[in-house]
């Protein structure tokens, strides 16, 4: 549905040095997929996005909805941003203070380029307040909603246009904590029963875990890696991904042996470790592991099976529904996310074991 | 496309109004400066003579020295004054604290040519209310004050300009940060020692550029020295430019080398106070943030300086209105007495109203000022969403030609104006369109403040979502922008319309019978004699420019800028 190839931007800073923002982006985003762009800030993910929209001009690369271009270096074609038919929501939301709810809902119907009757507009800006729960409000001030029911307008003004591609930039960010879980649930059912093609961009992992079908890693302007929420989470292709989403220990290691397809025998500080590696790696080469917290099991009792290690107890953290446990082994130190039920103190010594599997070798960078 | 190419037509008219309007006159000024007179049997030519009449006779020495005294004491004067009251309102515990702020708005609603008579009707040695109640009461012929001089021009001017400076040491003295001054109280300072070790030097560059301000102001100012340097013989740049274009056969090359010089000194004033008010300064620590400073306790003495402050408020407020008040209840002028008041009459005003000519200033002062307000926000609306919103090269220099009639004296931009239409006909001049053109050029820098300040309040997002929601430029900047900026545009509209309908000095070189303004009006008025109507028309004057002034600062608060 939006193809996106070999994409890149640049603008002149305030010394009019030229800074590349987006570098060789290539992105797919299949019909009714919600696909995140994601990263910290800088990283050009709003770029990417703002792109898309045709609200920032990239020097070069392609950018196609449905097979036709609205943006094409090669031929010269910028399609305007008025006329793409794209929704946006704005991280301020952009919400009009001088129009009440509905003439904000309604704007884009009254100056697109087909003409639509009073009545038609009423009834479709009805029909998207309802979807988005703000029906009883239509005749409200916008400056008198809350954050969550302009954040809501935002959405349904994006939806009222029936956009063929509905953009997303960081549409959370502005919330408070509770209302940002609340809203990320309602617009993951949103996205899904409306079926929209959804562009999503944020630097919360944990709302691009939760929303997408699909994830681009980004830093520096370039994708880091691009796959489901699981993927990204579980099989982190390099050393930013990993770091970047959610909490992982790093440890330095050298390849002992291959002993099956995707599983190596590698030597670290703490000892001999069994892990996954989707990449080859040749016997000798130094790699990097990345072991998730919740993946670093602590037992009182010596378990049985691979990768088991002692190490001390050096801090721990209460946090309510976990603990953080610092357990130094040999030299190095693990973080361990546990069950609070684990009561060790501090100083005391403590069974660790790493499942194989979740050992997972990258390549250092 | 045609969308594209309304944006481009709109941005591109408004591009060339403003380079031609800010550039043209003052280029041709400067370029006429240098050349004869054209005249029937001489084509002109390159000559630097007009430099060297103005500069090579000790008169034109005499000239500057004049100015430069006059600018400088206006300065000082105004300086001392405002920068006193500001102290007075912001650091002690003075009573009726906020009446000062009655002062901010004083010099709007009094206009310099009104303030100006007033004080002729107080202070001239023959007819001067001042000098006449003491001489009755001394019965003496001493002639007490005297303001048809030096020191009467700098006391006029300098008392005019004093609430400018007030309100500019009020700014400086709230943006000061009172834990500087506190940490100095701790380290063992005195507050003496405080006051000139830290104080002053941190408000020292408020206090320069603040001067600085009132030079300019000072020495481009027309009404003073019109009218109470010229009868003797006491002249300065202004007063020179406007006597040799009056003058038969009149010099317009000599009125433009003193134009050019004026300018030159304006724009040096002016730069010089943009720089040090500028950002980046390194007393940024003065700047930004309104802070609630020290209060000093002044004990017994704060009856004192409300007495200041009331005599200072008697002097710039009642006794210039009361005197007008009282001359136009008059059939002939005279000194109030209970005989006086058996003579008291309202035919000046029933003059004023039975005198179709002053109806008829009044609707071409009303015309020109909605006409220029309308223009210039809608101008300056568009220039300033090229400047702040848009990435277009060179915006920064449109910014400044926008901003660049600041440093033009009224008077100069009139007679560059005037010379430029007389020598490019277009059939403007000796019309009210002449005085549209002046208007507008003088006060667009004004338009682009109110407007700039509202567009930097305006996010990106909001322009952004309408050009998403498939909105072309313009339906963006009829709907979303304007009535955004509807504050800023709706302030900056009245405040326009009122520097317009008392506008003097640029339209003094322009208007023609038939198309007089009310500033001119009250000119005509003056050298005619009649100050009775002069009085009567001066103090409708200012009671409609109270309302206006009332009328801008509710629209102020109550479209104060809406946030979400």
């Amino acid at each position: 549905m939006l193809h996106v190839s070999n994409l890149n931007t640049q603008y002149k800073d305030s010394h009019g040095r030229i800074v590349k923002a987006a570098q060789d982006i290539c992105i797919d985003v299949p019909r009714g997929k919600l696909f995140t762009l994601l990263g910290p800030s800088g990283c050009g993910k709003t770029t990417t996005m703002r792109s898309v929209a045709g609200l920032e001009r990239p020097v070069s690369g392609r950018i196609t909805v449905n097979g036709h271009p609205v943006y094409c270096s090669g031929t010269g074609v910028f399609v305007a941003p008025n006329k793409r038919n794209f929704g946006m929501v704005f991280q301020s939301y952009a919400i009009w203070p001088h129009m009440n709810v509905f003439q904000n809902a309604a704007f884009p119907l009254e100056v697109g380029s087909r003409k639509l009757n009073r009545r038609e507009i009423e009834e479709r800006v009805m029909r998207v307040l309802t979807v988005v729960g703000l029906e009883n409000f239509a005749d409200r001030e916008a400056t008198m909603l809350s954050g969550g029911q302009q954040q809501r307008l935002a959405l349904a003004r994006a939806l009222a246009m029936e956009p063929e591609l509905l953009l997303l930039d960081e549409p959370l960010s502005n919330l408070d904590a509770k209302l940002r879980e609340r809203m990320r649930f309602e617009l993951k059912r949103l996205q899904r029963e409306l079926g929209l093609t959804t562009i999503y961009v944020t630097h919360d992992q944990s709302e691009a875990l939760a929303l997408s079908h699909e994830i681009a890693v980004m830093s520096e302007g370039r994708i880091r890696q691009i796959g489901s929420p699981r993927d990204i989470y579980e099989r982190p292709a390099n050393r930013f991904v990993a770091d970047f989403v959610g909490l992982t220990n790093f440890v330095d290691a050298f390849v002992e042996a291959k002993l099956a397809p995707e599983s190596y025998e590698v030597r670290t500080d703490m000892g001999v470790l069994k892990v996954t590696s989707y990449e080859e790696h040749a016997v000798g080469t130094r790699v990097l592991l990345s072991v998730r917290p919740e993946d670093v099991e602590l037992s009182e009792i010596r378990p049985v099976g691979d990768n088991v290690l002692t190490g001390t107890v050096d801090a721990k953290v209460f946090l309510g529904e976990f603990i953080d446990f610092q357990v130094k082994v040999g030299d190095h130190s693990l973080l361990a996310r546990v069950h609070p039920s684990l009561k060790t103190l501090v100083g005391e010594s403590i069974q660790v074991r790493i499942n194989p599997e979740k050992c997972i070798c990258i390549k250092p960078d | 496309m045609r969308h594209l190419n309304t944006q481009t037509m709109v941005i591109g008219a408004c591009l060339l109004a403003v380079a031609y309007l800010a550039l043209m006159p003052l280029g041709f000024l400067f370029w006429q400066s240098f050349l004869t007179p054209d005249s029937a049997d001489a084509a002109s030519r390159f000559t630097l003579d007009n430099y060297a009449t103005a500069y090579g006779s000790i008169e034109t020495l005499h000239l500057m020295g004049n100015s430069l005294l006059f600018a400088s004491g206006t300065a000082a004067f105004a300086f001392a004054v405002g920068g006193a009251l500001a102290w007075m309102n912001e650091r002690t515990n003075t009573p009726f604290k906020r009446l000062f702020f009655a002062l901010s708005i004083i010099p709007l609603i009094i206009p310099g040519i009104m303030f100006t008579i007033s004080w002729i009707l107080l202070g001239s040695p023959k007819i001067g209310l001042i000098n006449m109640l003491l001489q009755n009461w001394f019965s003496t012929d001493h002639v007490f004050v005297n303001v048809y001089s030096m020191w009467g021009m700098i006391w006029v001017e300098g008392l005019h300009y004093s609430p400018m400076a007030f309100l500019m040491m009020t700014a400086a003295f709230r943006s000061m940060d009172p834990s500087l001054e506190e940490s100095a109280l701790m380290s063992g300072a005195s507050v003496h020692q405080i006051f000139w070790r830290v104080t002053v030097k941190l408000t020292w560059p408020a206090i320069f550029a603040s001067m600085l301000i009132l030079f300019v102001r000072a020495i481009e100012s027309f009404e003073v020295p019109a009218l109470l340097g010229i009868p003797v013989g006491t002249q300065v740049l202004t007063s020179a430019i406007y006597q040799a274009v009056h003058q038969y056969p009149s010099q317009v090359g000599l009125a433009s080398s003193y134009g050019t010089t004026l300018l030159l000194i304006t724009t040096a004033g002016i730069y010089m106070q943009s720089r040090l008010t500028g950002k980046g300064s390194k007393y940024a620590t003065v700047t930004g943030k309104g802070f609630r400073p020290r209060v000093v306790d002044l004990g017994a003495w704060r009856y004192i300086t409300a007495a200041v402050f009331m005599l200072y408020f008697v002097m710039i407020v009642l006794l210039p209105f009361l005197v007008l008040l009282w001359s136009s209840l008059q059939r002939y002028y005279s000194v109030p007495s209970m005989d006086a008041l058996r003579n008291v009459s309202l035919d000046a005003y029933r003059f004023l109203w039975d005198h179709p000519s002053i109806g008829n200033s009044v609707l071409n002062s009303l015309i020109l000022a909605f006409a220029s307000a309308t223009i210039v926000m809608l101008l300056t609306s568009v220039i300033c969403w090229i400047v702040i919103k848009t990435k277009l090269p060179g915006r920064w220099l449109l910014d400044n030609i926008a901003s660049l009639p600041l440093v033009f004296p009224g008077l100069v931009l009139g007679l560059a104006v005037m010379v430029f239409y007389l020598n490019f006909n277009i059939g403007v001049y000796g019309t009210l369109w002449i005085m549209l053109i002046v208007y507008v050029t003088r006060f667009m820098p004004y338009g682009m403040r109110y407007n700039g300040t509202s567009m930097l309040q305006i996010h990106k997002e909001l322009e952004e979502s309408a050009q998403m929601s498939g909105a072309s430029w313009g339906t963006m900047f009829w709907r979303i922008l304007l009535p955004l900026l509807k504050p800023g545009l709706l302030s900056g509209w009245i405040y326009v319309f009122i520097v317009s309908i008392r506008e003097l000095s640029a339209s003094i070189l322009l208007y023609s019978p038939g198309n007089e303004v009310i500033a001119i009006v009250i000119w005509e008025l003056w050298e005619n004699g009649q100050f009775v109507e002069l009085s009567a028309l001066g103090v409708m004057f200012i009671l409609t420019l109270l309302i206006l002034v009332m009328l801008a600062q509710y629209v102020g608060r109550r479209f104060g800028v809406k946030e979400i």
